[in-house]
């Protein structure tokens, strides 16, 4: 019991240390490695409540794929990082006054909030114990079978999503000489040599 | 204070969520720094379904946070690839230069 109190309590520390770095740091290759170290450390509190398969998710997904995207974009771009902090202070007040106002109602919510009694009651879907089914599969059994239209739609959501990233980004340039290899193959001696017999005497 | 309970995720997800507003107000010029802001707004929303989740032994919270990954992967994907094709045009990606459809 102590040890997962530990646990979560440096999860939280090193997920919540580094979400504040991630907003805080002046360059942003580094605030992308953070986002990283704290989606990590999500995902440690997601294997915490027993959700697996979320937290390996979470690692695949977001450290495999969102992060790099975001490491690739903030490295391709040649960015003026000093230029990107101007009125960072500007900004402090106004940020810092909506920040503490939302998080003050957030802690009221939070600190208010007791459950309905009737939520007790059996749920339809419930989570079966570890020791009959993982989480990987009870959640496969839901998802396949409840959930699947959601499911579709999700994979329908993705493929738009890459579709007009493709049509956003891809980019046909003018004047560019590429190489046709089957052009050059199909080339044959008489299209491109002519032998000229030239008279003796006229070639000058 | 050493039994971890629901509270605990819910404060978690409730300091993520308030520094993911806030990036957004303090990052106010760099655009991937806020695309970063809302991935931790996400994530705060996923703490707190699948905390939720395993509180109460229903399974339905965590496909919903699945559901959430998704549509956060392909927001990311699309808004990096406006940013792409901003940079492209303009040389730079300066938010408070995005003010061309102003009239």
């Amino acid at each position: 019991m102590i040890v997962a109190a530990l646990a979560f309590y440096l999860f939280a520390g090193v997920t919540v240390g580094s979400a504040v770095m991630v907003i805080a740091a002046r360059n942003p290759v580094h605030s992308v490695l953070f986002l990283i170290l704290a989606f990590i450390n999500s995902a440690g509190l997601f294997v915490l409540l027993g959700a697996e398969f979320l937290a390996m998710i979470l690692v695949v997904v977001y450290v495999g794929a969102v992060a790099v995207l975001f490491l690739f974009v903030v490295m391709m771009l040649d960015i003026n990082i000093t230029a990107l902090r101007e009125g960072f202070l500007q900004y402090l007040p106004t940020g810092g006054m909506i920040g503490l106002v939302l998080f003050v109602e957030l802690v009221l919510v939070v600190g208010g909030w007791s459950l309905e009694p009737e939520l007790a009651a059996p749920k339809a879907t419930p989570t079966p114990a570890l020791t009959e089914l993982s989480n990987t599969e009870a959640l496969g059994g839901v998802i396949y079978t409840d959930y699947v239209y959601l499911f579709q739609g999700a994979g329908l959501v993705l493929l738009v999503a890459m579709i007009g990233v493709i049509v956003l980004t891809l980019r046909v340039r003018v004047g560019v000489r590429k190489q046709r290899i089957g052009r050059q193959v199909a080339r044959r001696r008489e299209d491109a040599v002519e032998l000229k017999k030239v008279a003796s005497g006229d070639g000058a | 204070m050493m039994d971890v309970g629901l509270a605990h995720y819910l404060t978690v997800g409730a300091i993520l969520f308030t520094l993911g507003i806030f990036g957004i107000f303090i990052n106010r010029k760099n655009i991937i720094i806020i695309l970063m802001a809302i991935e931790l707004m996400l994530l705060a929303v996923n703490v707190n379904f699948v905390a939720f989740s395993a509180h109460l032994g229903d399974l339905v919270g965590q496909v919903f946070a699945l559901f959430v990954l998704t549509v956060a992967a392909a927001e990311v994907a699309i808004g990096m690839a406006i940013v792409v094709v901003y940079f492209r045009n303009r040389g730079s990606i300066e938010v408070e230069d995005v003010n061309l459809m102003k009239g």
